[in-house]
């Protein structure tokens, strides 16, 4: 098991190589110099020299490039230009937020998107089934942003029901402010995860319950919910499991969209703020950040599928 | 003679297709007494596998209608009976082992697991003793190192030996009829005739009435006592097993034997039967299988043939066969 994991890990490190490569890029892929682009159009020739200075865009690429991977590997990644910190603190400040928002979304998403795939894949073809399925296309397709404003007019503006922006940390008010500073934009953005989940947990129920194994515990006087939560479940989730990988990274994906809509300080307003501003060390930085959790996510899944299913074994 | 242990009276099973409704099973009708082993042997879409599921009710749902007719076991009817009484029949009463042993154990539970639910389900047992009852089964099936294998997962077991698991599952709670439907076809030759070994022994020592179906004459042969032969959803021919392959009556039955390869004729080519199988929801006037019968007459092709009795346990569904081996009674006279 332990090598098992210890050879995914350094699977994954040509992928964050190619990956530091291509966020290194970034800078001499833009148009024009980023220099000039950062410094703004009334800037004297000198204060462009002194940012490219500080940038080291006036040193030979491959110099830039190893200069990128020494500091990457001791864990520097950059200092912003507006925000005047390093990229490490601006995000380990703003990641809490981020973490509480996709935590709580995916606690939404997970037993409502596998639960509507489940009741349409066991009554298919009813008008059950058509039901669910309008309700996940409708998730999928509806765009967040836009179902984040009606949310906030309405339930925030009309009813009250919740802040309409804002975030509260759990360190400052306890539990129920912070879960009701969260709860709004992380149904939105579960939205899209449950519709997406929902569908892909219909089509590998239908797949499995076609199997010959659903028969053989029927054949036994299995009764019918044991042999959905029982025989059928566990072999639908081990596709399902699989695409969470995608989800979890969908879902902090969204959270740049969500988080602005509801004005939370999290690492996608930062992203934002950083392109805005032409903060291309932040943008860099934050980039290579959510590289690393994506690749480590998706090695966590891994090590979460062998639980699943006894044929996968690592190492 | 006491009352069959299983009856089935005229049962039919219609299926929805693309091409609209298609009768599966025609009015077929069977009896398996206590402790008898019998052999339905067929082409694939005779209708063997869909008589058999109907017997538990496990056919497809949503495209299936539901079977009419009637399966009479200890006096009740399966057809009509409500699903919980049906549940403590499949897999107490009447057990059922399938064709392919690749796919029919849940790939994610331990042998100890699929073969413990069987007995907590109808014997009630806790989990420590169904474990333990697991592993006699395994013995009992012959399965080498039976309490190590016990609390493995199907995908380390091979062909042969997940069909002795699925064996041990179906004999758990000593049910009373076993029906297999094509329980060697996915196996090595080897490994069938073991398999064949296994349920014959387990039949004689558990005192089981067993449904056979299969393709194979051979395994007909060596295994049952009584065939049946099925023909496009229609019985054809039922006979004890040595009168078939010594005379048969229907030609379809003859067509079947004289295609078995013979140690002792040198033969450059098998025969076969001219023809295929026709499409199931084709109509057919007369007897279905007059198109590919070498013996078909005018009456053939116009009037539906009956079944008729042709001698002790004997029946035929061929009309100008049967008038030739039972003289009429003017003939006698």
């Amino acid at each position: 098991m332990l090598r098992g994991i210890l050879m995914r890990l350094s699977q994954a490190v040509p992928v964050l190589l190619i990956f530091s490569v291509m966020v290194f890029m970034l800078m001499h892929l833009l148009p024009g110099d980023p220099a000039l682009a950062i410094a703004g159009p009334d800037a004297t020739p000198e204060a462009v020299q002194a940012i490219r200075q500080q940038l080291g865009l006036d040193r030979p690429l491959p110099i830039q490039l190893l200069e990128w991977f020494a500091h990457i590997a001791v864990g520097n990644f950059g200092e912003s230009i507006t925000l005047k910190q390093s990229v490490v603190s601006a995000v380990v400040e703003r990641l809490p937020v981020t973490l509480s928002l996709s935590l709580v979304s995916l606690i939404v998403t997970l037993p409502i998107g596998i639960g509507l795939g489940v009741v349409a894949a066991y009554w298919r073809n009813s008008w059950i089934d058509a039901f669910v399925m309008v309700l996940a296309l409708l998730g999928v397709s509806l765009p967040g942003f836009w179902v984040g404003i009606l949310s906030v007019l309405y339930f925030s503006v009309q009813l009250g029901w919740f802040p309409p922006s804002g975030y509260v940390p759990l360190t400052e008010g306890g539990f129920w402010p912070w879960f009701a500073s969260l709860i709004q934009p992380a149904i939105v953005l579960a939205l899209f995860q449950i519709g997406f989940l929902a569908r892909i947990t219909r089509s590998a129920m239908l797949d499995v319950l076609d199997q010959d194994f659903i028969r053989t515990a029927r054949a036994k006087g299995v009764d019918e919910w044991t042999t959905i939560a029982k025989h059928a479940f566990r072999n639908t989730l081990i596709p399902v499991v699989t695409v969470l990988g995608i989800t979890l990274s969908l879902l902090v994906g969204g959270s740049v969209v969500i988080e602005q809509v509801f004005a939370l300080p999290g690492i996608g307003r930062l992203i934002v703020q950083g392109i805005l501003n032409r903060d291309y060390p932040l943008v860099q930085g934050t980039m290579l950040l959510f590289g690393f959790a994506f690749v480590l996510i998706n090695i966590l899944v891994d090590i979460i599928y062998t639980f699943v299913d006894p044929r996968v074994r690592y190492g | 003679m006491a009352p069959p242990l299983l009856e089935v009276d005229d049962l039919t099973v219609r299926f929805r297709t693309d091409a609209g409704w298609m009768t599966a099973v025609d009015r077929v009708s069977l009896a398996v007494g206590e402790g008898e082993a019998l052999g339905i042997v067929g082409e694939s879409g005779s209708g063997k596998s869909v008589t058999a599921l109907s017997i538990l009710r496990l056919h497809a749902a949503a495209t299936t209608r539901m079977p009419t007719g009637k399966i009479t076991y200890g006096g009740r009817d399966l057809l009509t009976l409500p699903t919980r009484e049906m549940r403590q029949i499949r897999g107490g009463e009447i057990a059922m082992i399938f064709q392919d042993p690749m796919s029919s154990l849940n790939p994610v539970l331990t042998i100890a697991d699929q073969i413990g639910e069987s007995l907590r389900l109808h014997q009630g047992v806790d989990q420590a003793t169904a474990r333990k009852r697991a592993i006699e089964l395994l013995e009992l099936v012959r399965i080498p190192d039976a309490a190590r294998r016990v609390d493995e997962y199907p995908h380390r077991l091979s062909g042969g030996m997940r069909q002795r698991v699925m064996i041990a599952i179906a004999i758990a709670c000593r049910p009373k009829l076993l029906i297999a439907d094509e329980p060697t076809t996915a196996l090595d030759v080897t490994i069938q005739a073991q398999i064949l070994d296994l349920l014959r022994d387990l039949q004689r020592e558990l005192g089981m009435s067993v449904i056979l179906i299969t393709h194979d004459m051979g395994v007909i042969a060596e295994f049952a006592r009584r065939v049946m032969v099925m023909y496009a959803g229609r019985v054809v021919e039922v006979a004890p097993v040595g009168q078939m392959f010594r005379s048969p009556v229907h030609p379809y039955t003859e067509g079947l034997l004289s295609a078995i390869p013979k140690l002792d004729v040198d033969v450059r080519r098998l025969p076969t039967i001219a023809g295929s199988i026709p499409d199931p929801t084709a109509v057919i006037p007369g007897c279905r299988y007059s198109p590919r019968c070498p013996l078909v007459q005018e009456a053939c092709r116009r009037d539906s043939p009956a079944l008729l009795p042709a001698g002790p346990e004997r029946e035929a569904r061929c009309p100008p066969r049967v008038a030739m081996i039972t003289p009429s009674k003017e003939t006698v006279a």
